[in-house]
């Protein structure tokens, strides 16, 4: 760990838009920062609410899912399911007194190498802001606190 | 549950590529001290015949069961790998990539310490994955023999001749009432000079009459359904008002139109020429079948019409019920020729197209100096004149901020030829306006000294404004005013004609073709190809393949060599019979609880609902294995092969380890 926090993105990635928006930043040479670390799914609708909160509890800062343009998906419609589970999601972390904005869900189609980059950027500056979460040591202590007050975690 | 599991992970630098920036002797050493794995190490180039073979070898060597290598993106080389696994008599679903070049080295390379970081976390990620890969196998299923092909131009033809002539049927739609394309449109074709009719309507004949090609001009696709192999392809037939099977080419039926004099703009001439309200489009169409044009038709416009064509047709072919109708054909792969649209000068007014009638673009010129066009080749201007100087001014809509950046590659090459037409046919003064001049090409270079030696002038600069030199009348020149940039000084001169020397842009609809054959687009418009040098004519959906301006602009010769690869990949598919299915289809558990949730999630109607056992079913030749139901079982009892729960939540675990191994 180096003194300046380094924010931890984890990144769900689609295999037809956003994974191939990566690839191609990475062809022109975008530079972006190396906060970001992608999952390949086959589609956004892949991505099950509990890999997000798994990705917290697990130490991440933020959880950044892309998919393909509404209307452009490979599967037809798995991001409009993605974007309906998202909307729910945002609204259970904020009940566990995670920020929202920790969490993101952006369109970029296969030739926005240009807006990866800029999302990348935007979100890793946004969270470096906010400061860690921490969930990891948070919920160990909240796990001791309940040890000594006799209740079994 | 790791009992057994011998993990090797090999570790590229492509050459600098990776290794410039990611400490890959590092990353190798880290991945040496995960658990499970037995061997790691770096290589040079992994994928070389070298590389491969170590990996080969260490398989069996080493008895390893797992294989994770770490260099460039899965979609490059992750068939490459799992067939190398394979060779070695592991089933290649025990293998796993890491993309260290596209999504690491390539785009950190300024903060290599950092890059180093995440690439371990990424390694990390891929060696507790893969302990919970399972051996599969690919789901084959057989295809189609036919071929769809979306457009008819010089693209479209080449591919369709070439197929038809291995023995496969072809469906060639083209929503012109005639093939041909753009090339049917020009006179002669750059640095041959031999005319593009020479060359191409022998070709549309032979498309027309080949006995394996279906070819139904007027038509478009209005709907894709299905995947590689098994396509099913709805086909909007616009009328024609004329039966196509009764109709011979006699063209009597033009005579016979009460309309005696041909009035109404012909699209094909660039609207130089004119036509009745039943007319062909040029002499040498495509099939030889008239057409009635509704907007302008009496009968079809007001009901009320003597009907002179139906009277003088001897084939009874006019027909005025005519109706659209809906074809549904089955194929099993696709070539999408869909071609280019020329740049709209009206978005430049300075140009002054539209507004002045001596200014007229290429394609028009094109008509102008074509034998069969509306002037028989004669290069007269709208005022009847023959021009005696001529500006030709290149790069309308192309390299250019505030319209495209892209440049159109064909433009300064039309343009000398242009320049070498018109002198020919005219002896006119020739005034070239260029920003650079671009001829590389065989033979490209050449043609251009030769024009050059004919006489042409050649001023570098972009034109800033053209006006008419004078207002009263009393001259019928216009001022081409532009910087010459190599003496530094403003030239005007006067002209009697200007040749707009318009870029190529994406079809206007292009959008929606590509949406609806599920194939993504630069952001330019054009198609995307899979990869620009491995993979020019293939498309990210199996079975769709690009041939021609549709994936970028490109000239005549390498329209058609990119035709006939098109066709080469497409018969590669099909003569194998059968394809296989990525094995990343979902499935059912045993603990389903039979809520039923899942069933109309699936946009493939794959999973239906066993009443006798009271759960769900996943049929796996519908399923194409998006994992939206796998997402929203509410009791995890479905599963996606390649992406398991499992394996993703290890991911999540490992990409989070803080690069000592550390799993927190």
């Amino acid at each position: 760990m180096t003194d300046k926090f380094e924010p931890r993105i984890v990144a769900f990635f689609c295999n037809w838009c956003t994974y191939l928006a990566a690839d191609s930043a990475g062809v022109s040479r975008k530079q972006y920062p190396p906060n970001v670390r992608v999952i390949r799914v086959m589609c956004s609708g892949r991505v099950d609410p509990q890999f997000v909160i798994d990705a917290f509890a697990n130490g991440a800062d933020g959880v950044l899912i892309g998919g393909c343009h509404p209307g452009d998906c490979h599967y037809s419609e798995g991001n409009y399911k993605t974007l309906r589970r998202y909307q729910l999601l945002k609204r259970m972390l904020k009940g566990f007194g995670i920020d929202e904005r920790r969490l993101r869900l952006e369109w970029i189609s296969a030739s926005e190498g240009d807006k990866l980059q800029k999302v990348i950027t935007e979100m890793t500056e946004e969270i470096r802001s906010m400061g860690p979460l921490n969930l990891p040591s948070k919920i160990k202590t909240e796990d001791k606190e309940l040890h000594l007050s006799g209740v079994k975690p | 549950m790791s009992e057994g599991i011998r993990i090797g992970v090999y570790v590229c630098h492509c050459g600098t590529n990776i290794a410039g920036t990611v400490d890959v002797h590092e990353v190798a050493r880290y991945a040496g001290g995960l658990p499970n794995v037995v061997v790691s190490k770096e290589y040079k180039y992994m994928c070389s015949d070298p590389g491969q073979a170590m990996i080969r070898e260490d398989i069996k060597k080493e008895r390893l069961n797992r294989v994770i290598v770490a260099s460039c993106s899965p979609l490059l080389h992750e068939e490459t790998f799992r067939k190398c696994c394979a060779d070695a008599g592991l089933n290649p679903f025990y293998f796993q990539m890491v993309s260290l070049r596209e999504h690491v080295s390539w785009v950190h390379s300024k903060e290599k310490e950092k890059a180093t970081e995440k690439a371990k976390n990424l390694v990390h990620a891929a060696v507790m994955r893969v302990v919970h890969h399972e051996s599969l196998s690919k789901k084959r299923i057989p295809i189609n023999p036919n071929v769809l092909i979306v457009g008819g131009g010089i693209a479209g033809i080449h591919a369709a001749l070439t197929i038809a002539n291995a023995g496969k049927k072809v469906y060639l739609i083209e929503r012109e009432p005639t093939i041909g394309g753009h090339m049917a449109k020009f006179d002669k074709t750059f640095p041959t000079l031999d005319c593009a009719a020479c060359i191409l309507t022998p070709k549309m004949t032979a498309a027309g009459k080949h006995p394996n090609i279906m070819l139904w001009t007027y038509s478009e696709v209005v709907k894709v359904d299905g995947y590689v192999g098994n396509y099913k392809v709805t086909v909007k037939r616009k009328p024609r008002y004329v039966n196509e099977d009764k109709c011979i080419g006699c063209l009597a039926c033009i005579e016979g139109c009460v309309f005696k004099e041909a009035k109404f703009p012909n699209r094909f001439d660039e609207g130089l020429g004119k036509r009745k309200p039943v007319y062909i489009p040029f002499p040498q169409a495509v099939p030889m079948k008239v057409l009635i044009d509704p907007e302008t038709c009496l009968k079809l416009k007001t009901g009320k019409c003597k009907m002179g064509c139906a009277e003088a047709c001897g084939q009874n072919a006019i027909d005025f019920d005519q109706k659209e109708e809906y074809k549904e054909i089955e194929v099993g792969t696709i070539i999408l020729a869909t071609g280019f649209k020329g740049f709209d000068p009206t978005i430049l007014p300075f140009y002054g197209y539209g507004r002045y009638p001596n200014v007229y673009t290429s394609l028009e010129v094109e008509r102008l100096l074509n034998a069969a066009g509306p002037t028989g080749g004669e290069v007269v201007l709208r005022d009847g004149r023959k021009p005696s100087r001529v500006a030709i001014i290149h790069c309308i809509g192309s390299r250019d901020e505030s319209t495209n950046r892209w440049c159109s590659r064909v433009c300064c090459m039309y343009s000398l030829k242009l320049a070498h037409l018109i002198k020919e046919h005219t002896d006119a003064e020739i005034y070239e306006y260029y920003i650079d001049m671009r001829t590389p090409g065989k033979g490209f270079e050449e043609f251009y000294n030769r024009v050059a030696e004919e006489g042409v002038t050649f001023i570098r600069g972009k034109v800033a404004d053209i006006y008419p030199e004078s207002l009263d009348g009393s001259s019928n020149r216009l001022v081409v005013v532009a910087e010459n940039t190599l003496i530094g000084r403003v030239v005007k001169i006067p002209v009697d004609m200007v040749v707009l020397s318009i870029g190529l842009v994406p079809q206007p609809d292009a959008k929606d073709v590509r949406r609806m054959f599920n194939i993504s687009c630069s952001e330019e418009g054009w198609f995307l190809e899979r990869h620009p040098k491995l993979a020019p004519v293939n498309t990210f959906t199996d079975g769709i393949f690009l041939a021609g301006c549709c994936q970028g602009p490109k000239d005549i010769p390498d329209t058609v060599a990119q035709a006939g690869a098109a066709a080469a990949e497409t018969l590669a598919l099909i003569d194998k019979g059968e394809i296989e299915l990525e094995a990343n289809f979902a499935y059912v558990k045993d603990d389903c609880s039979g809520c039923k949730s899942c069933i109309n999630l699936c946009p493939y109607s794959a999973i239906s609902f066993d009443e006798a056992k009271g759960k769900a079913v996943i049929n796996e030749a519908l399923c194409k294995g998006c994992g939206t139901c796998v997402a929203s079982c509410p009791s995890g009892s479905i599963g996606q092969h390649l992406f398991e729960d499992v394996q993703i939540f290890k991911e999540i675990k490992g990409i989070l380890a803080n690069g000592e191994g550390v799993v927190r």
